[in-house]
């Protein structure tokens, strides 16, 4: 890992973070997907758009890595 | 009994395999000596991104969670989903805490959050009241693992308890001698096993049940049937409170056990940590698909394993597995949840053993002990750790180590002012941090014993799902009890905080420094600490 800037104290602070907070918030909203209809591939709303959820937290996760490393 | 040969023998030979690997790991990446707790409670520091990929997901998807979520979203529906929403947002959360937790560990040689605890707010106090939470949080999820391998066991006919006695010996014995290296390297077959397993389940049993469509409709059907107004295949107006706080809760909670921390602080960098925060949502994926069994098993009208008349729901999958795949396809399936159980039971061993080390032993028994022997001790209480979870599930009904897990969830939630937050500040006083602990404990206990379960008859600890009418209001809805302990503790932290301070009670020395939050591999510091490990 690159160090910072000489002089410049370490820091893990980064307007990139508040991304996270965006996976973190989105699975506890059950008005979006608390519902049967509609269906994909046979999967009621509430089950695919809450494992839809986990592609959301793996590309905002995988962003602030990037942008932040 | 005849009829499960097969399956009986290919988890046999499977399980024997994999204890072999157990042996051999403490040849694997062959350290000088293992007579260190770096070495044999951490692997030696230096994992890199795959081994720490498999070592946390095999830990933290143990092989009752295989089981124990799938026989809820049986019994009730769509609450017991709540572990997806659960996984999803753990990682995010965790991914800048983890970091800091890593850098300040590897500075100081940190191998226990007490460790942290003691030398960030300088209380030997604070350090043992959250290491015996993490001691009393721990033990029972090492029971459970013994639950799961049970409820395989069960499904293949075989009753009795000679068979676990004899798997946590062959346990004990290469944990004793292998340490962490021994999961480490058991979780690549562990993983890749629950993988193919699952994919093949929820590619093939659909086909055989006529497609997703039918299996959520006869879900459906079967929750419309019965009297219970929660279940069903969506939240009700009443435990969708209960399903966020449950998931948040249960999220702000994993990290706190002490054996996620292990696998985090046997990784050898920053780096490590979070790419692994990207990469470990693949195993959400999986038990999203796991929890979906459930439905399979009423679509397929499985009916659990009876014994002494009670039914046990547990069984529901292995029994699903039984009815659907060919026999040694079951017999993969069942090896792969019973070699499921070792390496959770290995690493919260070791995490166990490595707290009563560092903040007991050295703290109050042996202050100069050597890191000899403190390995030593560690090695001796990691096998007094599984013989008390074999004891436990010998002499006790199961069902008492069940509510000890369930107690053990809101109680953990309880060192998150000390641990999580005392990473980000050192605002918070130790007399505050110890009284928001006992209070929060005691608000969780009391909400705990109010909660009963109609569906067995329990009057108490009869889940988690407290209901807010024993406040005084008018609702029927529920919340997760540990939420709501965790909101009396911080309150508590805070107030008496300001009481401390206002009285001038002195507060503990921190011999933390900003700068160590954010060191990395290769900086000086670390650096020191490797030296002074293996190589």
């Amino acid at each position: 890992m690159t160090t910072g800037e000489p002089g410049q104290p370490r820091t893990d602070r980064s307007p990139w973070n508040w991304l996270l907070v965006l996976p973190i918030v989105l699975p506890l909203l059950t008005f979006l997907y608390n519902a049967d209809e509609p269906r994909l591939l046979g999967f009621p709303l509430f089950y695919w758009l809450q494992i839809a959820f986990i592609v959301v937290g793996v590309a905002t996760t995988t962003l602030v890595y990037r942008m932040t490393k | 009994m005849s009829a499960h040969t097969t399956e009986l023998v290919v988890f046999v030979v499977l399980f024997l395999i994999v204890s072999g690997m157990g042996f051999v790991a403490a040849r694997w990446r062959r350290p000088n000596d293992l007579a260190s707790l770096n070495e044999w409670g951490l692997g030696g520091r230096s994992f890199g991104s795959w081994i720490t990929w498999f070592l946390v997901g095999g830990d933290l998807y143990t092989a009752y969670t295989f089981v124990a979520v799938p026989a809820l979203v049986f019994s009730s529906g769509a609450l017991g989903f709540y572990a997806l929403p659960y996984t999803v947002v753990v990682y995010p959360l965790v991914f800048l805490v983890l970091a800091r937790m890593w850098s300040v560990s590897h500075v100081h040689g940190f191998v226990t959050p007490a460790d942290f605890v003691r030398a960030r707010f300088g209380s030997p106090t604070l350090a043992l009241v959250i290491a015996i939470t993490g001691l009393v949080a721990t033990m029972p999820y090492i029971a459970l693992q013994l639950v799961g391998i049970e409820a395989v066991l069960k499904a293949m006919g075989i009753t009795g308890h000679l068979p676990i006695i004899i798997a946590f010996a062959i346990l004990a014995a290469y944990t004793y001698q292998s340490g962490l290296r021994a999961p480490a390297l058991i979780a690549f077959v562990k993983d890749s096993l629950i993988y193919i397993v699952i994919l093949a389940a929820v590619i093939y049993i659909p086909a055989q049940l006529g497609g997703w469509d039918s299996i959520f409709d006869a879900a459906k059907a079967k929750f419309d049937a019965t009297p219970n107004q929660n279940d069903g295949i969506a939240l009700t107006a009443a435990n969708q409170l209960q399903y966020i706080t449950l998931a948040f809760g249960s999220a702000l909670a994993l990290f706190l056990y002490p054996h996620s921390l292990t696998g985090v602080l046997a990784s050898k960098n920053r780096n490590v940590i979070k790419r692994n925060m990207s990469a470990l949502p693949a195993y959400s994926f999986l038990l999203g698909l796991i929890a979906l069994l459930g439905f399979m098993a009423i679509a397929a009208g499985t009916k659990p394993v009876t014994t002494d008349g009670k039914a046990d729901t547990n069984t529901i999958v292995p029994v699903l597995f039984d009815q659907m795949f060919p026999d040694w396809f079951a017999g993969v399936a069942y090896a792969a949840v019973g070699i499921g159980a070792l390496v959770p039971a290995a690493i919260m061993s070791i995490a166990a053993a490595n707290l009563f080390t560092r903040n007991i032993y050295r703290e109050y028994i042996n202050k100069d002990a050597t890191d000899a022997q403190e390995a030593n001790v560690s090695k001796l209480v990691s096998l007094v750790v599984k013989v008390g979870a074999v004891l436990c599930i010998l002499l006790l009904d199961p069902q008492f180590s069940i509510d000890l897990q369930l107690i053990g969830g809101v109680i953990i939630l309880q060192t998150l002012p000390s641990v999580a937050l005392g990473l980000y500040t050192r605002w918070f006083h130790k007399g505050g941090l110890i009284a928001g602990w006992a209070a929060g404990l005691a608000a969780g206990m009391w909400m705990l014993y109010l909660i009963p379960n109609p569906a067995n008859g329990k009057q108490h600890f009869g889940g988690s799902a407290f209901g807010l009418q024993n406040l005084g209001f008018d609702t029927t809805m529920t919340i997760y009890a540990g939420f709501l302990a965790l909101a009396v503790n911080l309150v508590v932290a805070v107030i008496g905080t300001l009481i401390f301070r206002a009285a001038k009670v002195a507060d503990g020395e921190d011999a933390t420094r900003r700068g160590d939050y954010f060191a990395d591999e290769g900086d000086p510091d670390v650096k020191d600490l490797d030296l002074a490990g293996s190589h």
